[in-house]
């Protein structure tokens, strides 16, 4: 179940809806070198048509505890070393949620706007294919399933050079081990 | 030697949340993978080769070819879907 929410941690596993406003003044809260902050909020998203049978009732997000925060943190902990970037913090969660609901938190401030645009792309292109959370989507007709990873994620997260084989053909080429500290040059996607 | 397993997901809704399992000295999440399928039943189907699935040892992201160790946490679950 959820853990007590630390509300300065930098990475919250949480049912409870969240503030952008207030988490935003939270990162900045006592830091003049602030200049930029970027940030990136997911929703429960419908693609069905208003009245379509298969349209969206409800999504059920399950996780890993202990397992999730971690790959997170770790996470962060890779963005502060590749961007010149102030602070991070993430929140995702968990139950059940309805459609249009917020669903994760990313929020990055840094100096000057570029490298916060850039954290945060990059945290969310690793959450999507490397932290442990699955989504069951409930239709108006009442039939249940598990959302599909997409490979357009993998790809997403190839663009900085880190691997997921997450949607992948071959689960045991699937390796996706944290990268080194980059010594090479940061280069931005290209797509 | 023993370890505990966790499903998760659809793996968890045929499986159950988890299991202990003794297992011997170098045993890769692979094999431990081939020796639940070999089980039959739900578990040949849920963990089939041919499904794509991930694992994690220990609470990180894994290869198949990761040797556990006594007392490990092994994780086997389908590809995420968080953010």
């Amino acid at each position: 179940m959820t853990q007590t929410a630390d509300p300065v941690a930098r990475v919250r596993i949480q049912q409870a809806d969240f503030d952008l406003g207030a988490e935003v003044a939270a990162l900045r809260a006592g830091d003049p070198a602030v200049g930029a902050v970027c940030s990136f909020v997911g929703t429960v998203r419908d693609r069905h048509a208003p009245g379509d049978p298969g349209a969206v009732q409800a999504m059920a997000l399950e996780h890993y505890p202990g397992m999730t925060e971690r790959a997170i943190e770790a996470m962060i902990d890779e963005a502060l070393r590749r961007f010149d970037i102030r602070a991070a913090r993430v929140i995702h969660r968990v139950g059940d949620l309805l459609p249009g609901d917020q669903i994760v938190l990313v929020v990055v401030s840094s100096a000057h706007r570029g490298e916060s645009f850039r954290a945060c792309e990059f945290l969310m292109d690793w959450l999507k294919t490397e932290a442990p959370f699955w989504k069951k989507e409930t239709a108006a007709d009442g039939s249940a399933q598990w959302i599909d990873a997409r490979v357009s994620d993998d790809a997403a997260l190839a663009r900085w050079g880190i691997r997921s084989g997450n949607a992948g053909a071959c689960a045991s080429d699937a390796t996706s081990p944290l990268p080194a500290p980059s010594a090479a040059p940061i280069t931005p996607p290209t797509a | 030697m023993s370890l505990q397993i966790r499903y998760f997901a659809s793996l968890r809704e045929a499986l159950g949340p988890g299991e202990a399992v003794a297992h011997h000295e170098g045993l890769t999440l692979g094999a431990l993978r081939d020796a639940l399928i070999a089980r039959g039943g739900v578990h040949a189907q849920v963990l089939a080769r041919g499904r794509v699935l991930r694992c994690a040892l220990d609470q990180v992201m894994a290869d198949e070819s990761a040797v556990v160790r006594d007392g490990a946490e092994v994780a086997f679950f389908p590809p995420v879907t968080g953010g």
